[in-house]
């Protein structure tokens, strides 16, 4: 693909990323009335969003690793290590924007006894490693193999955290409101926010994706075109 | 501003600055990229003219 529509579709991304994210922020502030019971639950349109987007982001990320190991083309790499990173950059969000929840909720930062923050950690952690397993090998199809079945043992890892909010049986974390069996457990208008959220939050990481994949097929290009003309 | 509406703003805060971040990290990215194209531009223009002469 041109870079040039490369460009038009991150433009069109990051345009809708921002009009949503704008109207989400303006709807949980303005238009739904306070949380009984917990006055920072504007936090939760963002957190949510953004842990579920670093969730989507180290799948996709899987799916382009095992569509280089299934197809044995260069292009998956490049692809799978682009969402990589945007998942390592949501997921350092997921974090803090928890922690800070966390704080005026609990009146803790973290709370090691909690096995889905402790499983999320877990999962960052695996994929903050996947960086160091990358500059470690030389460049070539044996780093991005090795790359790939990294990426793929990860994924395991986004079910078991997901299944963690079901299977604690710590009560501090909140249960699954948005992904309960029952359907989501909030009213209509906290849905409807979530949803234009978590639009926008999946706009911005195409977006950066977009961006960021762009940035490095120059790189790559680039390197390639220097060492044909040294 | 109350306790909670600290809270949240510093959340919406710390996302945005995240993003700006990242925004600055790949201003720095391009102004590489764009150094490295006039450098290899340089090159090829040299080349053409070793071989022109």
């Amino acid at each position: 693909m041109s870079t040039s529509l490369l460009n038009n579709r991150a433009f069109v991304l990051a345009s809708a990323a921002a009009s949503l994210l704008l109207a989400g922020l303006g709807l949980a502030l303005l238009w739904i009335p306070e949380v009984e019971g917990d006055p920072a639950f504007p936090i939760f349109y963002l957190h949510v969003p953004v842990a579920l987007t670093a969730y989507a982001c180290f799948g996709w990320g899987a799916w382009k690793a095992l569509r280089l190991l299934w197809l044995d083309e260069n292009r998956y790499d490049l692809e799978s290590y682009t969402a990589i990173h945007m998942g390592v950059i949501f997921g350092i969000l997921t974090l803090v924007t928890g922690s800070i929840w966390a704080k005026f909720t609990w009146g803790q930062w973290w709370v090691w006894s909690s096995r889905q923050l402790v499983l999320f950690l877990v999962l960052f952690l695996f994929y903050a490693a996947y960086f160091m397993l990358r500059y470690s090998t030389d460049p070539g199809p044996r780093r991005a193999r090795m790359s790939a079945v990294y990426a793929l043992f990860g994924v395991v890892l986004i079910p078991v955290s997901f299944l963690a909010i079901r299977l604690a049986e710590d009560v501090i974390h909140p249960g699954p409101i948005v992904t309960s069996r029952e359907g989501p457990q909030m009213t209509g208008d906290l849905f409807f926010v979530f949803c234009v959220s978590f639009a926008g939050m999946l706009a911005l990481a195409a977006a950066l994706y977009t961006n960021e994949l762009t940035g490095k097929r120059l790189d790559s290009s680039l390197r390639e075109l220097r060492e044909s003309l040294e | 501003m109350t306790r909670a509406e600290t809270f949240v703003t510093a959340a919406y805060l710390v996302f945005l600055a995240v993003v700006l971040l990242y925004v600055v990290i790949y201003a720095f990215k391009l102004t590489r990229l764009e150094r490295e194209v006039t450098e290899l531009a340089e090159l090829a223009r040299e080349r053409k003219q070793r071989r022109a002469a």
